[in-house]
């Protein structure tokens, strides 16, 4: 009706508006023209969510989720399912968004839950219980829903990295605990990153809450502060940046980072070397244990289709990907990790364990604490 | 008798309502009315709602009032400080352009409109690229040796007022440059015969005369810089939070409907009153300016003049140039390594982020190649515009000549205008992403969203071009037997052409870089370009880094692109 109109005035009108009009005529189907282009991109082909003979599967996850290209396109080309990974931010902003769409749900699975927003993805019914036989071969430890609602993927630890050398050529002995941290001869060594905006940065914080107890800790970060910890806004600025022994050799030879960096920096080392840069402590609650789940989002039309999405990453194929990937250790009792993994990035003897309903209960509490102390 | 008299008094009340009907101004009523009571009303009655139930009963979890306090405080301290900020900038410049002659003032002023019209993602990228860790300035004092760190300047509170000093200079240009143009220089001079200072004369005569456009332009920047979202998102970090950030951090983030929906009614509350102080300035403005222009501009003639003009002139430039073009020049030139990527970097130029836009990589931030966006981006964009203009057009006819009734719909249909894009999107989340009217999963949400946004800017420009066709052409017309429709089609439309255009140029341009409603309703398979920058330029690693400033380049030339339909519309 509009463009009828608009057509008709084009032809009619005598007055100033004939040029003006032709231009943006051009202009538009200029445009049109340039939507066809990209739209014939024989990439951009793709069928529509939710249709009858459907064989795509929406896999919702936070933006840190890789894999590598032939072990999903093993997965695709064997089964005939298209995966499209939709990756709808952190942790969780993409979890939230699955809430409140829970209704309407966007996806058909989702992955990245940690055990910090494990209650609150299972308190608001977001997913449907899935008893895959994939998870006989996953120890007890990480099933932390008995409903198998969630279902475990992988684990990591977060701990504190340092420099070897930087230690050894100041003949400074390597601090143990977390309350050696403040002591004035570490000051300014150490690199963190804001809870606010980072996961292991968050992982720390529960580190020291689990520690120090919700009443202690906020203490404990105002001695940080003043022995002048430094925060940055994400883990790479922290560790390519602020560590010293990474290759951007920073001031800091202290980092809060993950307990398979160490091993990355064997693996990546250019040119190779025979002793890692880096170690992690390991005292009392110096590593945070994340866990990583998926689950099947309740009302999906493509149940089928979702559980076997779900036991291919529990299949070895996935689990023997994660680690070089994601730089997490696969839950699966028999997948293979890599050597170095195995060397340089020990399981920590003594890690900060906390119970995901107390997470999810304080998170806000907590970092409100935190940003109240820290960032005046 | 009394039954009658009832009847007659019902008669009268009803009467502008049968009319309507009659001629048809009901039928021209019904699309705009619906498309913004569903869509508008609906979700704003849902928060308001929740706001209420939040207030009174349901409590605030972890927010606590204190938290609201400092929220509103920061916003209103930023506000304020980037408008005095704004106008100490645009006041020697509004002198410049109103007083001199110079080379290409033509072209300048014509530039104004850009940053205003400029998406905020982009605005963002812009200073990330000039004043992030790896940018112009801080690779600039690394090479000259003067710092060994990366300079944090952004995540600062000056990051933020350089952004909003950017984005509203040229309201402070416009607005103040047109009234002193206008402003009869013999009253000035005249003072200073009487023995007046130089100072004193600009206090005691030029200031008091340009006070109304003065105060016109900074309820302005005000308003804009009180709801900006983008900017503070991006460029202010973690520690830097306003009403329309704290919203979103509430809604999407801590998860906590209540808070961030009591912070929406805040927010509309303030954004109203705002909305109507400068409206009413603005009308204060227009009256007070003369409307003969005193053609007084000349080129300066003293060396001190010269100076002074090229200072001003140099701060301007590089204020409005210098984030424009660092992000291109970031999107050409390599210099940082890729995430993962554990090698020297090899820096120099490279054309492998645009290259790299059309590559569907796995572990990269999409699913599909990024360049699919600006595809979606352009059709949400043709979208809004139709949407806008289907709706906008009708409004425009019936409010241009206007009844009692037209004049208490009005408001109602220019509310948008007062509610901020973050508020908007929730509320839509809130209603659409459950039965009856689960339209989260449906591909027009988006484009119904922006033509909420665009439809007031439509209305506002389509009005007063509508208005200004002489009645008697409509008239002639109808006596020789046109129908209204074919009056229409024959008369207004030759003559509104260009303000239809004008008006679809515009929508199209603010859907092209809605950020704030977007980032929270869309389909996360169908991201738009805005919402793609974001995603680059919140992750590490200089491949994203690359491609953010890449995608940020190609959404500013498709910006300058409806700028210039807009302009050239409107000058000839």
């Amino acid at each position: 009706m509009h463009s009828y109109a608009f057509f008709r005035g084009f032809v009619r009108a005598r007055r100033a508006g004939v040029k003006t009009v032709a231009r943006a005529t051009g202009l538009l189907v200029l445009l049109l023209f340039i939507v066809g282009c990209l739209t014939l991109n024989p990439q951009t082909k793709r069928t529509p969510l939710n249709t009858q003979t459907n064989r795509t599967l929406a896999v919702m996850t936070h933006d840190s989720f890789a894999v590598s290209e032939s072990v999903l396109n093993a997965f695709e080309q064997s089964t005939g399912i298209q995966v499209d990974v939709l990756k709808s931010g952190d942790a969780g902003v993409a979890l939230n968004k699955a809430i409140l769409t829970k209704q309407a749900p966007l996806a058909d699975v989702l992955y990245g839950v940690d055990n910090t927003f494990l209650t609150r993805a299972l308190q608001e019914n977001i997913y449907e219980p899935y008893n895959s036989p994939a998870l006989a071969s996953i120890p007890s430890e990480y099933r932390l829903d008995p409903q198998n609602r969630a279902l475990p993927v992988d684990y990591g630890y977060v701990c504190i990295n340092y420099d070897i050398a930087w230690f050894s050529a100041r003949s400074l002995a390597v601090p143990q605990t977390l309350e050696d941290l403040v002591h004035p001869e570490y000051k300014g060594l150490l690199a963190v990153e804001n809870p606010m905006t980072s996961s292991p940065g968050f992982a720390f914080l529960l580190s020291t809450v689990t520690h120090f107890g919700p009443n202690g800790f906020v203490d404990y970060w105002k001695s940080l502060k003043a022995n002048q910890v430094a925060i940055a806004d994400g883990w790479e600025t922290a560790y390519y940046t602020d560590f010293s022994g990474a290759s951007g050799k920073g001031p800091q030879p202290l980092v809060v980072s993950y307990s398979t960096s160490p091993a990355y920096e064997m693996i990546y080392a250019d040119p190779p070397r025979s002793d890692p840069p880096t170690a992690s402590l390991d005292g009392p609650d110096t590593c945070f244990r994340q866990i990583e789940f998926v689950g099947i989002l309740a009302g999906t039309p493509n149940r089928a289709l979702a559980e076997k999405f779900v036991d291919f990453m529990l299949d070895s194929s996935f689990q023997e990907d994660i680690p070089l990937q994601m730089g997490m250790f696969p839950v699966k009792t028999q997948a293979k990790v890599p050597e170095a993994f195995v060397q340089y990035a020990p399981i920590p003897s003594r890690p900060a364990i906390l119970a995901p309903e107390e997470i999810t209960a304080h998170r806000e509490e907590w970092l409100n604490l935190w940003k109240e102390t820290m960032l005046p | 008798m009394e039954r009658d008299d009832v009847a007659v008094a019902g008669m009268e009340i009803l009467r502008p309502l049968r009319n309507s009907f009659r001629d048809g101004r009901t039928l021209l009523w019904i699309l705009p009315a619906a498309f913004v009571a569903v869509f508008f009303y609906i979700p704003l009655a849902a928060i308001l709602r929740m706001g209420a139930d939040a207030a009174l009963r349901a409590g605030l979890g972890a927010f606590s009032a204190h938290s609201i306090l400092n929220v509103v405080g920061f916003t209103f301290f930023q506000a304020i400080l980037s408008t005095l900020l704004t106008v100490a900038v645009g006041l020697p410049g509004a002198y410049v352009f109103a007083r001199y002659k110079f080379p290409f003032k033509r072209l300048l002023r014509a530039l104004w409109i850009v940053p205003f019209i400029l998406p905020t993602v982009v605005v963002a990228a812009g200073f990330e690229s000039l004043l992030g860790p790896n940018g112009w300035v801080n690779l600039a004092l690394r090479g000259a040796g003067l710092a060994a760190q990366p300079f944090p300047f952004l995540h600062s509170l000056g990051a933020i007022l350089l952004a909003h000093v950017f984005y509203n200079t040229s309201i402070v240009l416009r607005l103040v440059g047109s009234a002193w143009e206008r402003l009869d220089p013999n009253l000035p001079d005249a003072a200073r015969m009487l023995g007046a200072n130089p100072w004193r004369a600009f206090r005691r005569v030029t200031l008091p005369l340009l006070m109304p456009s003065l105060l016109a332009a900074a309820a302005l920047v005000f308003l804009f810089d009180f709801t900006s979202f983008g900017v503070i998102l991006i460029l202010g970090g973690p520690a830097f939070s306003t009403l329309e950030v704290e919203i979103y951090i509430q809604a999407l983030q801590a998860f906590n409907l209540p808070a961030a929906s009591l912070l929406s009614l805040l927010q509309i509350g303030t954004t109203l009153i705002l909305v109507v102080i400068s409206s009413r300035l603005s009308e204060r403005a227009e009256a007070a300016t003369l409307r003969v222009g005193f053609r007084t501009a000349r080129k300066p003639r003293s060396a001190a003049e010269r100076f002074s003009v090229a200072v001003v002139l140099s701060v301007l430039a590089a204020l409005f140039f210098l984030p424009l073009i660092s992000p291109i020049a970031s999107s050409l030139v390599r210099t940082e390594p890729a995430r993962g990527e554990r090698t020297a970097v090899q820096a120099g130029f490279t054309l492998a982020y645009y290259q790299e836009l059309f590559v569907n990589r796995k572990q990269s931030a999409f699913f599909a190649t990024p360049i699919e966006t600006a595809r979606n981006s352009l059709l949400v964009a043709t979208a809004t515009m139709l949407i806008a203009l289907a709706l906008g057009i009708p409004a425009s006819i019936l409010l241009s000549r206007p009844r009692r009734l037209d004049r208490l719909v009005e408001p109602f249909l220019l509310l948008p205008l007062g509610t901020s894009a973050v508020t908007l999107g929730l509320g839509m989340l809130l209603v659409f992403s459950r039965p009856p009217l689960a339209l989260i999963r449906s591909p027009l949400l988006l484009p119904i969203a922006h033509s909420l946004v665009a439809l007031p800017f439509v209305v506002r420009g389509l009005k007063p071009a509508l208005a200004g066709i002489p009645a008697r052409l409509r008239q002639a017309a109808a006596t020789l037997g046109a129908s209204p429709l074919r009056v229409w089609r024959e008369v207004d439309f030759p003559i509104a052409a260009r303000a239809v255009l004008s008006a679809a140029a515009f929508a199209f341009a603010i859907s092209l870089g809605e950020f704030g409603a977007t980032t929270i309703i869309v389909r996360p398979e169908f991201p738009t370009m805005p919402v793609a920058i974001y995603s680059f330029l919140s992750q590490p690693g200089g491949l994203n880094y690359g491609q953010a400033m890449a995608m940020a380049t190609l959404l500013m030339l498709l910006c300058v692109a409806a700028v210039t339909v807009i302009e050239r519309t409107r000058e000839s």
